[in-house]
C-alpha cells in the first residue's frame, strides 16, 4: 500500500552539537575538534559528528549502539523532533531540515510514523482510540478510521482488547498497540525507538518475529533503534553501529560479524551466537556449475545452525546449497562449519 | 543620630498629598468610568439574580432533588448522597434554607466565572515561561492582600452589591484554578507529548487530546480548591451586601449572637463538604482508567 516509488532515507553529513550557539562550532568539530574538548572549552555536547547513512526503501535499517551512543537523537532527527546543527535528512527527496512547520506537520502525519521505548500511548484512551490517534489527527473520520485500526489490532493480536485501557495490558502487548498505532498511519517510514529494549527477552523475540511477518507484507522503510546486537543481527537488512556520536560501521549483518571494522564492535561480535547470524554462504567451498546434488541441501542464505541441524541429524557428511532454482553453488561439511561457529578472534 | 533610631520617612505633606492626589485621581476615574464599567458588569448582575431566583423561587423538594441527582450523577456513590441529603434537611429544619440558596447560587457564579477565566490564563501560562513569570506574583498579590483592601476600590466603583462582591469573590478564589491548571499541563509526561507530536498534532490537537485529559486530575484540584475558597469569602463578602450565610454571621458578630453564629457557620461547612466530595469523587470517576493496574 505503500508509496511504490518511495526512494528511502538519505541522511547527509549531519552535526548536532546540544547547548547554545552550537552552529558556530561544526566547523571547528568537521576540523578535528573532539567531542571531549568540545565540551571542556565551550561547555556543549556533541550529540552527532558527520552522519552518512543511506538507508534504501522498503529495508529494516536498524541503528545500534550503546547509551550515550546518539541513536535515539540519530532517529529524532528523520521526523526532525530534534533540529540538526547542520547537514541533510532527505526522506524520499525531500530534505525535513527545511521544512516550515506546517510543511513539517503534513510530513509527520503522512510520511512517517514511530514506536517508543516507553510505548507513550495515552493513559485516557483505551486501545482502539490509541491505535486510531493517528487518524485523528489525520481528521479521517471515525467510522473510517476504526475499520483501518481494528485490522491492525487483529494483525498485531489483539483483538477483543480493544476497550481495555493501556494500564491494564502487560508491556509486550501495549507496544502490540503502540505498533497498530503506528502500522495504522500508513505512512512509508516507520521510526522504531528501541521499541523492544523495555520488553522481556521472550516477548521480545516474539515481537521481532511479528515485526519481520509484518514486513513480508508491508515493505516499509523501517528505522529500527536497539542497543542489542542480536536483535540487531537478527531484524537488520543493513546495520550502522554508532559509538559517540559517530557511525563506526555500516554493513549487513554478515560484514559485522565476519569483518568487524575494530575492536570495540569486534568485543560485541565474540557475544553473538554465530550459528545463528552466519550464512552457510560465507563458508562454503564452491562447486562447478552442474555439480551433482546428492543426500542433504540447504537453501543460499540458510544458517550455519540450519545446515549443522542436517548433518547432525542425518547420515550425510557433507550439504549442498543451492539457490532457489536448486541450482547447487556450492558445499559445506561439518569441520568448515564448526570452524565458522568457533570466533577467530 | 536622629536617623539612625527614626527611619528617615518621606516628608509628612508630601506623604499626605501623595495619598490625596492618588485618591483623587481614582475618585475622578470613579466619576468618569464608572458607569461604563458598571454597564460591562451588567450581564454578570443579570446572571447573578436569575441564578438567586431560580435556587431561592424553586420548591425546595425540587431543589434538593436536583442536588441529589447531581451528586448521584457525579459520585455514583449511594454514601455521599444520603450525606447531601441529611446536611440539606439539616439546614433546612434549623430554618437558614434561604439563606444556603443565596449562598449556593453565588457560589455556583463565582466558580464558572473562575473556571471560564483560569483555565485559558493556566494554559496560555503553560505555553509561556514569560507569561509565568509575570502571572505568578500578580497570583500571589491576588492571594496575599487582604480581601478588604481590594474590596475599597471595587465598592467605590461598583457601590455595594452582588457584583462586587462576586468580584472580590472571584479574586480571591482563582488563584488556584489557574495555578493547578498551569502545573497540570506542565507536568504532562514528555513522552506523550513527544508521540504526539510524532503523529503531526497541531498544538491544538495536542491541547485537547492529550494535555487537558492528562492535566484534568490537577485541574479537578484546582477547581475543588476555587470552591472551597470561595465559600470562605462568603462572610467577607457579605460585609458588601451580599446576601446568604454569610450576613447572620456577621449579624451574630457584632451582636456576640453565639448560637447564630455557629448554625450558620456550620451551614457553610455542610454545603462546602457537599461540593468538595461530590467534586472530588466526579473527577476521581473521570481517572478510572488510571485505577485498574495490569497485574
Amino acid at each position: 500500500m505503500a508509496d511504490q516509488r518511495f526512494d528511502g532515507i538519505k541522511i547527509r553529513n549531519l552535526y548536532k552539537i546540544f547547548g547554545q550557539n552550537g552552529a558556530a562550532h561544526v566547523e571547528a568539530v568537521r576540523n578535528g575538534l573532539s567531542k571531549t574538548e568540545l565540551n571542556e572549552k565551550f561547555g556543549l555536547v556533541l550529540g552527532l559528528k558527520d552522519i552518512n547513512i543511506e538507508m534504501p526503501a522498503g529495508c529494516i535499517q536498524v541503528i545500534m549502539g550503546l547509551s550515550g551512543s546518539g541513536k535515539s537523537t540519530l532517529i529524532r532527527h528523520i521526523n526532525r523532533l530534534i533540529d540538526p546543527t547542520s547537514g541533510e535528512v532527505l526522506v524520499n527527496g525531500v530534505d525535513v531540515v527545511r521544512m516550515n512547520e506546517s510543511e513539517l506537520r503534513d510530513f509527520r502525519r503522512h510520511q512517517t510514523a514511530m514506536v517508543f521505548q516507553k510505548f507513550a500511548l495515552l493513559p485516557h484512551r483505551n486501545v482502539l482510540e490509541n491505535t486510531v490517534y493517528g487518524l485523528d489527527v489525520q481528521k479521517i473520520n471515525r467510522a473510517k478510521s476504526t475499520e483501518i485500526a481494528m485490522q491492525w489490532l487483529e494483525r498485531v493480536g489483539l483483538k477483543g482488547f480493544e476497550k481495555k485501557y493501556p494500564n491494564q495490558l502487560s508491556g509486550g502487548m501495549q507496544q502490540r498497540v503502540g505498533l497498530a498505532r503506528a502500522l495504522s498511519n500508513d505512512a512509508p517510514v516507520l521510526l522504531m525507538d528501541e521499541a523492544y529494549s523495555a520488553l522481556d527477552p521472550l516477548i521480545r523475540m516474539d515481537m521481532q518475529s511479528v515485526l519481520l511477518g509484518l514486513q513480508k507484507e508491508i515493505k516499509k522503510t523501517i528505522v529500527f533503534i536497539t542497543h542489542d546486537l542480536d536483535e540487531a543481527l537478527r531484524l537488520g537488512d543493513q546495520i550502522a553501529i554508532l559509538r559517540d556520536g559517530e557511525v563506526i560501521q555500516q554493513g549487513t549483518s554478515q560484514d559485522i560479524v565476519l569483518r568487524p571494522a575494530d575492536d570495540y564492535i569486534a568485543n560485541f561480535v565474540k557475544e553473538v551466537n554465530r550459528g545463528r547470524v552466519i550464512h552457510v554462504d560465507a563458508v562454503m567451498t564452491p562447486v562447478a556449475a552442474g555439480h551433482a546434488v546428492n543426500g542433504a541441501t540447504v537453501m543460499s542464505g540458510s544458517s550455519i545452525d540450519d545446515a549443522m541441524k542436517l548433518l547432525a541429524h542425518g547420515n550425510a557428511t557433507d550439504v549442498t546449497i543451492t539457490d532457489p532454482a536448486g541450482i547447487p553453488l556450492g558445499t559445506v561439511d561439518l569441520k568448515c562449519l564448526a570452524a565458522a561457529v568457533v570466533s577467530s578472534h | 543620630m536622629d536617623w539612625f533610631f527614626n527611619f528617615p520617612h518621606m516628608d509628612d505633606d508630601a506623604l499626605r498629598n501623595l495619598k490625596k492626589f492618588i485618591d483623587e485621581s481614582f475618585r475622578a476615574f470613579t466619576r468618569a468610568y464608572g458607569d461604563a464599567i458598571e454597564g460591562f458588569f451588567s450581564p454578570l448582575q443579570t446572571f447573578l439574580i436569575y441564578s438567586e431566583r431560580f435556587m431561592t423561587k424553586t420548591p425546595w423538594p425540587i431543589i434538593t432533588l436536583i442536588v441529589l441527582a447531581i451528586a448521584w450523577a457525579g459520585s455514583r456513590n449511594l454514601k455521599i448522597v444520603a450525606g447531601c441529603l441529611f446536611s440539606l434537611l439539616a439546614i433546612g429544619y434549623f430554618d437558614m434554607w434561604d439563606d444556603t440558596m443565596r449562598t449556593i447560587s453565588m457560589i455556583f457564579v463565582c466558580t464558572i466565572l473562575s473556571i471560564a477565566i483560569g483555565i485559558p490564563i493556566g494554559i496560555m501560562m503553560s505555553r509561556s515561561d514569560r507569561l509565568q513569570r509575570i502571572v505568578n506574583p500578580v497570583l500571589d498579590v491576588m492571594q496575599t492582600m487582604p480581601s478588604f483592601v481590594y474590596l475599597i476600590p471595587v465598592v467605590m466603583l461598583l457601590g455595594i452589591g452582588k457584583v462586587p462582591g462576586l468580584i472580590a469573590v472571584v479574586i480571591y478564589a482563582i488563584p488556584p484554578m489557574i495555578r493547578l491548571t498551569n502545573l497540570g499541563i506542565r507536568l504532562v509526561d514528555k513522552d506523550v507529548l513527544e508521540a504526539a507530536d510524532a503523529f503531526g498534532s497541531s498544538s491544538w490537537q495536542k491541547l485537547v487530546w492529550v494535555q487537558m485529559p492528562l492535566a484534568l486530575p490537577t485541574i479537578m484540584a484546582g477547581i475543588n480548591q476555587c470552591i472551597m475558597m470561595a465559600l470562605a469569602m462568603v462572610v467577607i463578602a457579605s460585609m458588601i451586601g451580599v446576601q446568604g450565610l454569610g450576613q447572620p454571621v456577621l449579624k451574630a458578630i457584632a451582636n456576640q449572637y453565639f448560637t447564630l453564629g455557629i448554625f450558620n457557620g456550620l451551614a457553610i461547612v455542610g454545603i462546602a463538604i457537599i461540593f468538595d466530595r461530590v467534586s472530588q469523587s466526579y473527577g476521581q470517576r473521570l481517572q478510572k482508567h488510571r485505577e485498574i493496574i495490569h497485574g
